[in-house]
């Protein structure tokens, strides 16, 4: 009932600039026991997920380590398999493509990690890392391949003559700007940006945010922007979605979220961002006890072990994520409550 | 190209010998059987000083080059105060702490000249840790200085229980106490933490808690025989952000009970902000600027500290671009003989050209090394 | 402000200038400086190299071949040669003979010259150590490729066979074999190239199982990821992927285990189950110490090739040392 009540709801709301669409989005991990392997249970890493991100937009998504923040984006482009629900990539349903169409469909999705060291072949050198998948696509004729991947080098600001060396003689900033060109040389109408600063210096953060921000102006890419770094996700995003174990709690336009936070998760998040004021005490709400294991997360309201405002209805049955008015999506009893 | 070839290789073998010069001087030293006490105890320039480092130059003799991994320290951390260390990956400020507690990796890793005095309150004196033997290091590290590391799970055994590991840090500085009282002393300090069911964790396993229980637990371990002086190491780093703030309030409740002081290292200025009451930044090895938080964060002066603050997006307005200090680090190898930043500041002016800037002061707290502000001493809060 | 911009650009084109000037290197480049930065890597490629012009160059300029007998006149102490038919009538074999100007080794039991066998002996046992390697890698890198790539049922099939190949008791299995090919009437050059071919087929499933492994580490690599996110031909994929930077693995472990095969011809041809006469290997010329005489008296008959077996051996793990050494530094201390 509640899955396809949100079916509605964003099929309602998708106007003809949405680029992706993600309705119910469900994956599950199988944990399998015993000799001969026998499925016992499930992770639901991902428990029925929905949102739309708009072209030419940034999406942040925030959450804890474990949360299923990392999975969306992975799930999203195919990268595991999903155990149910929809991504609507252009008006087609990427879950529902056969390989083949799939890999057609590839140049249009793309993704950028974390780790910068082990994403880039030590075996390549920089220009084929770039242009080999531009080369298997034929986004270019072969006459102006060179020129083309010199152009989205200069773009993300790797020097040309960059175009000959191996990805160990980068630091790692550049090789993210590397990651970042390859993505960007298919052309693609969305990134799934994962944690793509997390493992950088704050100098070199700032480098690649910024870097991103100017070519989603130039070229109207549309972010999918995971991260657990909330300063940086309020700096970059235009919709902030707050997961906790699978599920979205809260999604708002940013600064509805940042200003107005309604669930307590995400009061709680927020207020437990280190403010560099040292002269501002913050007033903090400091959560007791740890993520609950997402093989067995807790009945009702998957917060509520950890949650200051517990009720008895939380204990029992799981809030519905519904609209509470200016796109505002919240998660929570209290919410009926007011 | 013949040429040039040989003359990296002379100068690799160079090297080489160099390296092996300082691996058997240093194995020399080690192998003194006792040093007299008097060598190594010093006074303090200011007995309300726990530490005192003092123009702390700390080398790694690789095989490719001397690593001046510090250069130059020189910073005081106050009886019952945070000092926070700031600064990027590979500025030295990890290596400033495995000096304290002498756990460099030897031979490679050395410390060339300088001092680290310890203000040693139960025994009355004051000695340099830098001369200090090692078995008398022994004797304080884990006991009167102790480390929090970054990892927790890499910092617990995972084959003993939580118990046994307590128990045996605790022993270990006091011999004498029964087992009992050990186990019961265990006990209360995972209390101490914060962890409610403290008889049940002194029975698990580390793999059995949580990355946020496990960091308790290494707390646990580190306040176990009242130390007098805390490093925590990013302490916070591995964790999530609700976690994380768990923590800092745990340790910020902690400082107020046991009167230590605490050495934070960390890269996140939000954690300083909240941590700390003196501030030293750091930079290729350097500091760049030292002062209290308020100095530090209210009135920035290194082009420096000011890129890092520019850079982090909860210093700026969302619309605005964020500061990116362009550049790289300088390779730690033949260091240039001016400012290592001058090359990546926007600021620059002629007097950059000229050797290393001095720390300046710019007011009673607040010192810069950098020669923009060589006039705006007595200037500060203006 | 507009000032100092311009300064910091003149900074960045120095740095420019300077870098574009950098020599560029590629990895292999940058392993093979660091192979030959390492002495006793070089060390073990020197003696690869002398082993090799000695075995398969070296009887070029020696007279005697590996199955020419040689005999004496009692008498007179004249040498004689096997072709020397009318003199052969009056003379003896010439066994052990201690070493001089014609035979520089002297003569072993049968009255073979050791020198020359120490030479083609030395061929069969690289050769046997060659291709069991090859054979070996052949089987191994594919099937633990495969195994590792594709996983699920395909994998769990591979791994249970690996586990059946290395628990077959390899000496009895030869020992069966070599008496089966005996009653066979198969003649002993033929019988090299069985025990070859037999001893690749039993040493795939190491090899699988670390070339799986390998695969399965690579696979979750977020490169080959990023190459599935761009939608790159799985052909292309394994060849350019995977394939390059498996290479090392199997690099080291071909240099590794040609060592160890060595090694395990001449255990063979010392029990007699391997390289049987008239030809020669180094194994079974060391087999000459279970004469107690020849043990004591006559060291020039088994002592080179037990130290050329030594010496082989020990390069061959150098060089696999410093083969790994140089595609892993981190692995280094």
């Amino acid at each position: 009932m509640k899955a396809n009540d949100t079916v509605l709801d964003v099929i309602d709301l998708r106007a003809k600039d949405t680029v992706l669409d993600v309705i119910d989005l469900k994956k599950y991990y199988p944990i399998k026991s015993g000799v001969v392997q026998r499925v016992v249970g499930h992770v639901k890493a991902v428990d029925g997920v929905s949102f739309s991100i708009k072209r030419g937009q940034t999406f942040g998504l925030v959450g804890e380590s474990g949360c299923g923040k990392t999975t969306i984006g992975r799930t999203i482009l195919r990268l595991t398999e999903p155990t149910g629900g929809k991504a609507i990539i252009k008006g087609r349903d990427v879950f529902a493509l056969s390989k083949r169409e799939l890999r057609k469909m590839r140049p249009e999705m793309q993704i950028i990690f974390q780790d910068p060291y082990s994403s880039l072949d030590p075996r390549m050198p920089v220009g084929e890392i770039i242009g080999e998948a531009v080369k298997e696509h034929n986004i270019v004729p072969r006459a102006e391949y060179r020129d083309y991947i010199l152009k989205v080098m200069h773009d993300c600001e790797l020097r040309p003559y960059y175009i000959d060396r191996y990805p160990h003689e980068f630091s790692g900033g550049q090789r993210q700007c590397i990651c970042i060109a390859r993505a960007l040389a298919l052309n693609p109408d969305i990134i799934v940006a994962d944690e793509p600063v997390s493992a950088l210096d704050v100098s070199i953060q700032a480098q690649i945010i910024n870097m991103m921000r100017d070519l989603q102006e130039k070229r109207q890419i549309t972010y999918l922007f995971i991260s657990h770094d909330l300063s940086v996700v309020e700096y970059i995003s235009d919709v902030v979605g707050v997961m906790y174990l699978g599920n979205l709690v809260e999604k708002a336009p940013k600064t509805e979220l940042f200003k107005n936070p309604q669930h307590p998760y995400t009061r709680a998040l927020l207020s437990a961002v280190p403010v560099p004021n040292p002269d501002v005490k913050m007033n903090r709400v400091i959560l007791q006890g740890d993520i609950p294991s997402p093989a067995n997360p807790p009945k009702g309201c998957k917060f509520h072990t950890r949650c200051p405002h517990c009720m008895d209805i939380c204990r029992e049955q799981a809030p519905e994520y519904k609209d509470y008015g200016g796109e505002h999506f919240v998660a929570c009893h209290l919410m009926d409550q007011k | 190209m013949q040429e040039k070839e040989l003359t990296t290789k002379q100068r690799l073998r160079s090297i080489k010998k160099f390296n092996a010069r300082k691996y058997r001087e240093l194995k020399r030293l080690r192998r003194r059987r006792s040093v007299p006490v008097s060598e190594y105890t010093t006074q303090m320039a200011d007995p309300n000083n726990l530490l005192e480092i003092d123009d702390l130059h700390t080398y790694f003799y690789t095989d490719i080059g001397t690593v001046k991994a510090i250069d130059g320290v020189t910073f005081q951390i106050p009886r019952g105060k945070t000092v926070g260390v700031v600064g990027e990956s590979g500025c030295g400020k990890s290596v400033t702490s495995l000096s304290i507690m002498r756990i460099l990796q030897e031979p490679q890793g050395q410390i060339a000249s300088g001092a680290i005095r310890y203000n040693q309150l139960a025994q009355n004196r004051a000695i340099d840790l830098v001369k200090t033997p090692l078995k008398e290091m022994q004797k304080i590290r884990g006991g009167e200085i102790s480390m929090i590391f970054q990892e927790p799970m890499t910092t617990l055994n995972p084959v003993f229980t939580i118990g046994k590991q307590l128990d045996e840090a605790i022993a270990l500085h006091s011999k004498k106490m029964p087992k009992k009282e050990v186990a019961a002393r265990s006990v209360e300090m995972l209390k101490l933490v914060g962890i409610a069911n403290s008889e049940g964790v002194y029975k698990m396993y580390p793999h059995e808690l949580s990355g946020g229980m496990r960091q308790r637990v290494v707390i646990a371990m580190a306040l176990a025989c009242n130390p007098n002086l805390i490093i925590a190491d990013e302490p916070t780093t591995a964790l999530d952000v609700t976690v994380q703030a768990q923590i800092l309030d745990l340790l910020r409740s902690l400082k107020e009970k046991i009167n230590a002081s605490i050495m934070l290292i960390t890269h996140d200025l939000g954690v300083v902000a909240e941590m700390a009451d003196l501030v030293v930044v750091m930079y290729a090895g350097r500091i760049v600027e030292q002062g209290t938080v308020q100095d530090i964060f209210h009135r920035p002066m290194h082009p420096y500290t000011i890129g890092l603050m520019k850079s982090r997006p909860n210093f700026v307005e969302s619309g605005d671009r964020l500061y990116s200090i362009p550049g790289n680090v300088p390779s730690p190898i033949d260091l240039p003989n001016y400012c290592f930043f001058r090359n990546r500041c926007s600021q620059c002016i002629a007097a950059c050209d000229g050797a290393y800037p001095p720390l300046m002061a710019v007011s009673d707290t607040h010192k810069v090394a950098c020669y923009l502000c060589e006039n705006a001493q007595g200037k500060d809060g203006e | 402000m507009e000032e100092k911009n311009t300064v910091n650009t003149q900074h960045q084109a120095a740095i420019d200038e300077l870098e574009k000037n950098q020599v560029i290197l590629t990895p292999g480049q940058l392993v093979m400086r660091r192979f030959f930065r390492n002495k006793l890597a070089v060390i073990g490629v020197c003696i690869l190299v002398f082993m090799i012009l000695f075995c398969f160059i070296g009887p070029l300029f020696y007279p005697y071949s590996e199955t020419e007998l040689f005999y004496i006149n009692e008498e007179t102490g004249e040498q004689i040669r096997m072709y020397e038919t009318e003199k052969l009538k009056t003379a003896i074999l010439y066994t052990r003979a201690p070493m001089s100007a014609e035979h520089w080794l002297g003569t072993d039991d049968m009255g073979y010259d050791v020198l020359a066998r120490l030479m083609y002996g030395g061929q069969i046992s690289l050769m046997v150590g060659f291709v069991v390697v090859i054979v070996e890698m052949l089987i191994g890198v594919t099937l633990g490729g495969v195994a590792g790539y594709y996983g699920g049922k395909i994998d769990m099939i591979i791994m249970r066979l690996v586990e059946i190949f290395v628990s077959i008791p390899f000496i009895p299995l030869m020992l069966i074999i070599s008496s089966l090919l005996i009653s066979m009437k198969i003649s002993p050059s033929v019988k090299i190239y069985y025990t070859m071919f037999i001893m690749g087929v039993i040493y795939w499933a190491g090899v699988a199982r670390m070339i799986r492994g390998n695969i399965l580490s690579l696979r979750e690599m977020e490169y080959m990821q990023a190459a599935e996110a761009a939608g790159i031909r799985t052909s292309r994929k394994i060849f350019r992927h995977l394939v390059p930077n498996v290479m090392p693995l199997i690099i080291v472990m071909a240099t590794m285990d040609l060592g160890g095969v060595i090694l395990m011809e001449s255990t063979m041809s010392y029990l007699g189950i391997g390289v049987s006469a008239p030809f020669a290997s180094w194994g079974n010329m060391v087999s000459a110490v279970t004469n107690d005489a020849i043990m004591r008296n006559f060291l020039n008959i088994w002592v080179p090739p037990g130290l050329c077996i030594l010496l082989t051996v020990l390069a061959f793990n150098f060089v696999g040392d410093g083969l790994r050494d140089a595609f892993d530094p981190r692995m280094k201390r």
